[in-house]
């Protein structure tokens, strides 16, 4: 028996949909939008680029959570903060190529620097002025953040809702710190008025559309990422600590690695979607630590599906879809819909869409293999 | 003080110098553990010993302390005080449960606890004996020697039919096999099972008695029964627990006959 095609068997097709579909995304997208006249009827509009830019970052935000929520059983209310970390990374190095075109001509100091008065450049400014540094810190911050907190908070077996509550915490605390002007992160205004990246301009669709094809890169090299731990050996460990997490520790598995390990990796994936979207929307502030937004990225996975990698980067895209025509097309309703449908999605559709379809599909004998469904399961003794 | 009393002094289990145990030739050695909970005391000046290979059942009432001596064995409880001894010297009040299981310890659930959502063969796969850091599962393969140990197991489970079906859909019995079959695989040198028969039928119940004591033969296994018969059938050195402490130790035959757990048993 081959055991890596005994565990992937049947999900394999998945997974090559999953690709072909972003990949294709990736490549139309920008095409259609470059190389055609406006007057064609496949002309992909300038504006749609950056906001299904934007929708593939979302993608992968929620790919990083749907890993530690969907088989680890990591529910966190505050992956925002990893997002808008690496996205303040991102700000900072944009930030540092304006130069001297900002209002105020100062070539080093961002204007809002300027506007405070303040005479140099704090040190955790320094080195973002360097791409390859940036990047580095788009990986690095949240990961490192996500390290020391991980580190204590499952070294202290803290679990369940009590763990959600103190990451809803974590970002609620980042708001409150990166609101103030004295953290030299242009407080309430965040970072914008960006001009260009590596020398290019971010408002030529040219950049955009490059930016568009990264952001699909990234979501399926995340993808196929996540899809070489889970079905590692690593992989069926989280779900069993997701499932037994006692039963696990008694195997002889030190849970609190793995757990601190996943919810690294995930940070980071959520720090580059936060690079990925700061210079396709144009600007980062503290809102992007509120923990509503944090909130809304579990109700996409939840509406995606929990534990089908590719049904959380699905539920991302539909829900901010439904988002931008709601709040363009009715305003007021946004929020009672957000919260009806992720009731209607815990009432009526528990596994999500991709969960349901995947449920349908196996009662259908012959068509498809049943599917391992993830599932919780008490622990005992606990 | 004569050389005599000295000697005597130094093998009393008091004595604690764990170089020179006292007990050097036990698999586990528990002396005078007590754990409390909320004044309540679970366990009650316990101590407890099994020699190397040996198969202990375990019985007493509801109560009795069965569960909590297991939960202080395997790390999961710290006693109040007293001592745990794995091997002859390893201080078991000192390691948390991973490290326990990593010395040589498995354990066997009450209620059959499998990862429902993943399938036998994977099941016994993650309790295989072996490195357990992250990276090691990361690039991990399995080698011809390990799938042959798992079929190997599969056999003695009598589960080599089920191991593509997920744990979950197994019938209790086959829950509770394929819990012994995760020890197996772990190869502890001390098994602890709790309850191994509990909801099983009467077959079933015979073929699991035969199953343990099959393992005993290249294994410490202590047992925690209520099951009388399968008691018997196990054949072995019972100790009776009641109110956190040792009431009384023999073979079967001999227990029966003793007042006192009569008394405990059919006294209330």
């Amino acid at each position: 028996m081959n055991f890596g095609r005994f565990i992937l068997g049947g999900t394999d097709r998945t997974a090559l949909i999953v690709l072909v579909f972003i990949l294709g995304f990736g490549i139309l997208v920008p095409v259609l939008n470059l190389m055609t006249p406006e007057s064609s009827p496949v002309h992909v509009p300038s504006y749609l680029v950056p906001l299904i830019g934007k929708y593939l970052t979302y993608g992968l935000l929620a790919l990083s959570v749907g890993l530690i929520w969907g088989y680890a059983g990591i529910l966190s209310l505050g992956h925002g903060a990893f997002f808008a970390l690496g996205g303040y990374a991102m700000g900072m190095y944009l930030m540092r190529q304006i130069g001297d075109r900002g209002v105020y001509g100062n070539p080093i100091l961002p204007d809002f620097m300027v506007f405070l008065n303040w005479k140099e450049l704090p040190w955790y400014w320094y080195g973002f002025d360097a791409f390859p540094f940036a990047l580095l810190m788009v990986v690095l911050v949240p990961g490192a953040l996500a390290l020391v907190f991980g580190w204590f908070a499952f070294r202290s077996r803290v679990t369940g809702v009590y763990l959600s509550i103190i990451t809803q915490a974590m970002t609620f605390a980042l708001l409150l710190a990166f609101f103030r002007n004295d953290m030299g992160f242009g407080g309430n205004n965040g970072l914008t008025d960006f001009k260009d990246l590596l020398g290019f301009d971010l408002q030529a669709d040219g950049t955009r559309a490059g930016l568009f094809a990264a952001s699909a890169v990234m979501l399926i090299l995340a993808y196929l990422l996540c899809r070489w731990i889970i079905g590692s050996k690593v992989g069926r460990v989280l779900i069993a600590i997701r499932d037994a997490e006692s039963r696990t520790r008694f195997l002889g598995y030190r849970v609190e690695y793995y757990k601190l390990f996943v919810f690294t990796v995930s940070a980071m994936l959520a720090g580059i979607a936060g690079a990925l979207y700061v210079p396709q929307v144009g600007i980062i502030n503290p809102s992007e630590f509120s923990p509503a937004n944090s909130i809304e990225i579990v109700i996409w996975v939840a509406v995606g599906g929990r534990g089908y990698l590719h049904g959380a980067i699905l539920g991302a895209v539909l829900v901010n879809y439904a988002k931008t025509y709601l709040t363009g097309a009715a305003p007021d309703i946004w929020l009672f819909f957000l919260g009806g449908l992720f009731i209607a999605v815990t009432v009526l559709m528990p596994k999500g869409i991709v969960g349901t379809l995947d449920q349908a599909k196996s009662r259908l004998p012959g068509l498809f293999k049943p599917k391992a469904a993830p599932r919780a399961q008490e622990v005992p003794g606990e | 003080m004569s050389e005599a009393q000295l000697s005597e002094a130094l093998s009393q289990p008091a004595a604690t110098a764990p170089d020179v145990h006292p007990a050097a030739d036990t698999i586990l050695y528990m002396d005078g553990v007590t754990v409390s909970f909320d004044g309540f005391k679970a366990l009650n000046n316990l101590s407890l010993y099994v020699k190397e290979g040996e198969l202990r059942a375990i019985i007493g009432p509801n109560g009795a302390g069965k569960t909590t001596m297991m939960d202080v064995i395997t790390g999961k409880t710290r006693p109040d005080s007293g001592e745990v001894f794995f091997n002859g010297g390893l201080d078991l009040t000192k390691l948390d449960e991973a490290a326990i299981a990593n010395l040589g310890i498995g354990r066997k659930f009450q209620k059959p606890t499998v990862f429902e959502s993943q399938s036998v063969f994977d099941n016994l796969e993650l309790a295989q004996k072996g490195r357990r850091d992250v990276f090691t599962g990361l690039f991990a393969r399995l080698s011809g020697e390990q799938r042959d140990h798992i079929e190997r197991v599969l056999e003695r489970i009598a589960l080599t039919e089920h191991v593509g079906r997920l744990a979950g859909n197994l019938s209790h019995g086959q829950k509770q096999w394929l819990e012994i079959g995760m020890l197996l695989m772990q190869d502890p040198e001390l098994l602890l099972v709790d309850e191994p028969a509990a909801g099983m039928t009467d077959a079933e119940t015979a073929k699991t008695a035969e199953m343990l004591q099959e393992i005993a033969r290249d294994h410490s296994v202590v047992v925690v029964e209520h099951d009388m018969e399968f008691i018997k059938a196990l054949n072995c050195h019972v100790t009776v627990l009641h109110e956190g402490s040792v009431l009384a130790e023999g073979s079967l035959e001999s227990l029966q006959t003793n007042q006192h757990v009569i008394e405990v048993y059919l006294g209330r």
